[in-house]
């Protein structure tokens, strides 16, 4: 068998595709988005057979999924840890109702937090749901932990957790390349409706089972704690509990905190005196291994990200170290120097020299040269300028940069916040500012509708920009509703934005090409008339230019060359005002320079100066 | 046993080093182990690889003060994540202008050849050439050849480019 380096991701879409998983949907969100993209690309390769589809939410995806496994199909739902509040609702009730064929939900988890609103722990809803979770350490280990998921899944007839971290999924490793074959399995869904359309008489009968369930699988030993203190990385754990040493101390650990932890107690030379024990399965904690460590050991730290979930089964907590007693710190990634500090002042050790860090704050995330949004956010300044602006989340969450994003709470919710402002100040004030709210398409399509109905039939006033770029750029060019076409290449109806708007009342409808920036500014001025008009109400623009590094979409505009001429004051409002990369300060006193290898030409910048120091200087080359 | 921090921003190629870095490295036969920068950085924002090549590693990060070998694509990569490098640790950097032997000007050298997406594989063939990496420079060049691509001619010259100026520089 061959070796490849693979992401954490692509070791879970490959070991989905040896499980014979039969279908697998995702809505994208950085750290789990490739995933399904690697499956997209396995399937064309391998010609496996499985239906993957991006849905257009969590939501949906794990209905969709659920019900390939009601038909007796192994099925895959994947999201990124705050899409499962999203689909929390399905969890919850799928939890009772179990399921039938495999049922794995692919959760990743983003302690940090590198690329989230939170550093929310999803095993917590494994709690909730009473469905067990499996927190794999390392790309091998998700791959190996697949296949156990699916088995038990069947076995308990009850949907499984993998929670990986970003530190899995976007974690590189070589792993063996198998032979994959094309499995499929046919269709066939059993009625029960004491099961699958339970009324509540029969919700606490499933609620016993549900119970009965979980009981047995913390007796799988498949899944029991193992102790772990030889050996290097990548070999299987010795399989037993062997507690039989008592002591002072023992570490216990799961997913990657159990990888540091190894490798950090191997450096310091305490790997084989102090007991460090992994837990693969951390709900349901088998009971008996927590009361046999706490009869043998004096102290046992726990590391775990990102909230206490094995630490809070622990029934009496007294000599657990950890989160709730402040040995662990309450936020923030549980990264290899974290753990060394920790294991250094558990054991008495001298401390680390102090710690080191960066001497430069580094550079934030910005708007790629010639995108779209850039454009129509300076337009959104300009045509608003004391607006209150709710922007949402996505690549143009970046308008945080321009000064054009007040508020960023999660998918969707720029509209509800935006009604939410109009109404706070339509009750209290007489001089209220325009209210003026941007979204992403996809973003629109995933959590935008239900509150734009909402404003509307509330009679709430404000100015929408939905920013229409063709595609969710953020998390690396996944199709939207508006594609037309699905993950296999057949053509479908393309969903129009335009119509979806008016369709939820909206009577203010336009589109325009924020490239086109004077018009651009012209629809949003006009929106904001309508707005404040006697018979006005919600009004949407359609910010419409496909996205400049989807490469999907042909370039249907001629790049211009655009010169720095002698009326440049090096004052750097268009560095400051419009933040493009590609036009470099270049100190007090020179002229701002453009950096050639970067300018698009989308010739945007000409507009922004307002000295005219900016001109178009011809066709690009 | 080599532990390599590479740092850059979004959009230089960080990515395709570490990959070329670890295709190398499993062609030498050693287990690597990396940790990569995605989602909303790779806008421009400061990216980092951790690279850990050889057997024993378990965690996929580098603890500070434990690199080998630093690699800084960007003139800030050293202020920004300078503090992975351990003492004696060995780093290579992209600067305007080279400041010292082991580093040079990638950028420049990339507008020069008309291909400004270049500089990181300028930096990597000067950091080869520099003999601080745990593979030789025609090691690496074997895996450009096998990892293919459109643009495999003009990354081959990028990289023999870096491997002259550091001649061209060094003693």
């Amino acid at each position: 068998m061959t070796k490849r380096i693979l992401l954490g991701n692509e070791a879970i879409a490959l070991a989905l595709a040896e499980s014979g998983c039969t279908m697998a949907t995702s809505y994208p969100g950085t750290p789990a988005s490739e995933i399904l993209r690697s499956l997209v690309e396995l399937r064309k390769r391998e010609g496996l057979k499985l239906h993957l589809e991006w849905s257009v939410n969590e939501k949906v995806a794990m209905e969709v999924a659920l019900a390939n496994s009601y038909a007796g199909r192994r099925s895959a739902v994947i999201m990124k840890q705050v899409g499962l509040n999203v689909a929390a609702d399905p969890l919850m009730s799928a939890a009772y109702t179990g399921v039938k064929g495999g049922f794995v939900l692919i959760v990743a988890d983003d302690p940090g937090p590198h690329s989230s609103q939170t550093e929310q722990d999803s095993r917590l809803y494994a709690l909730m749901a009473k469905i067990p979770v499996l927190d794999p350490d390392s790309p091998r280990e998700a791959r190996l932990y697949v296949e156990k998921a699916f088995t038990l899944s069947e076995k308990y007839q009850i949907p499984v957790m993998l929670r990986p971290t970003t530190r899995v999924c976007h974690a590189r490793q070589d792993l063996e390349w198998p032979a994959l074959s094309p499995t499929t399995k046919t269709a066939l869904f059993e009625k029960d409706p004491t099961r699958w359309a339970a009324t509540p008489r029969f919700r606490l009968a499933l609620h016993h089972q549900l119970n009965e369930k979980i009981a047995g699988i913390s007796q799988e030993d498949a899944f029991m704690p193992r102790r772990d203190d030889r050996g290097t990385g990548g070999e299987e754990p010795s399989p037993s509990l062997s507690v039989a040493d008592r002591g002072d101390l023992c570490v216990v650990a799961c997913g990657v905190s159990y990888a540091h932890a190894r490798e950090v107690m191997s450096d310091l030379g305490i790997l084989h005196r102090i007991p460090l024990f992994k837990v693969p399965m951390p709900y349901p904690l088998p009971q008996a291994f927590a009361r046999e460590l706490l009869r043998s050991y004096r102290r046992i730290l726990m590391l775990e990200e990102s909230s206490p979930v094995v630490e809070t089964q622990f029934q009496a907590r007294d000599q657990v170290l950890g989160r709730n007693s402040g040995t662990v710190p309450a936020a923030g990634e549980l990264l290899p120097e974290v753990i060394e500090e920790i294991l250094r002042q558990v054991l008495g050790m001298d401390a680390l020299s102090p710690v080191k860090t960066a001497a430069a704050p580094g550079r934030r995330p910005t708007l790629c040269a010639g995108c779209p949004h850039r454009a129509a956010f300076f337009a959104i300044k300009k045509a608003f300028p004391k607006g209150i602006y709710p922007g949402d989340i996505g690549c143009y969450t970046l308008g945080l940069n321009l000064g054009v994003v007040d508020t960023v709470l999660c998918m969707g919710a720029s509209i509800g916040l935006a009604a939410g402002f109009y109404h706070a100040y339509h009750q209290s004030r007489e001089d209220a500012p325009v209210i003026c709210a941007t979204i992403g398409d996809s973003t629109f399509f995933h959590g935008g509708i239900p509150p734009l109905m909402n404003a509307v039939v509330q009679g709430a006033r404000f100015v929408l920009v939905i920013l229409d770029n063709r595609t969710t750029a953020m998390t690396g060019h996944q199709p939207t509703p508006a594609s037309g076409v699905t993950l296999g290449g057949a053509h479908v109806p393309s969903l129009s934005l335009m119509d979806l708007v008016r369709a939820c009342g909206v009577r203010s409808v336009t589109e325009e090409d924020p490239y086109r920036i004077q018009d651009f500014l012209a629809r949003l001025r006009e929106a904001g008339e309508h707005v404040r008009s006697p018979e006005g109400g919600v009004a949407v623009v359609i910010a419409k230019r496909p996205c400049l590094m989807d490469r999907r979409h042909q370039q249907n505009w001629s790049p211009v060359k655009v010169r720095v001429n002698e009326k440049c004051k090096s004052c750097d409002f268009c560095v400051k005002q419009f933040e493009c990369p590609a036009l470099v300060p270049q100190g007090e006193k020179e002229p701002v320079r453009i950096d050639e290898g970067l300018c698009s030409g989308c010739g945007v910048c000409v507009h922004v100066c307002p000295h005219g120091a900016l001109e178009v200087a011809g066709e690009s080359t | 046993m080599q532990q390599i921090i590479l740092s850059g921003i979004g959009g230089q190629g960080v990515l395709f080093v570490t990959r070329l870095l670890a295709e190398t490295a499993l062609e030498l036969q050693h287990p690597v182990l990396i940790s990569e920068t995605h989602g909303m950085a790779q806008r421009g924002g400061n990216v980092i690889s951790h690279l850990k090549i050889g057997a024993g590693f378990t965690s996929p990060l580098i603890r500070p003060g434990r690199a080998d070998v630093f690699l800084g694509f960007h003139p800030d990569a050293m202020q920004v994540h300078g503090f992975y490098l351990k003492p004696g640790g060995r780093a290579f950097c992209n600067a305007s202008p080279s400041d010292s032997p082991f580093s040079i000007d990638a950028t420049s050298a990339a507008l020069a050849m008309g291909s400004p997406v270049s500089a990181n594989l300028i930096l990597v063939g000067a950091a080869a050439a520099s003999g601080i990496l745990f593979c030789r420079a025609t090691d690496l060049e074997k895996t450009l050849r096998r990892l293919g691509g459109q643009k495999t001619e003009i990354n081959l010259l990028a990289f023999r480019r870096g491997i002259e100026l550091f001649q061209g520089a060094g003693p």
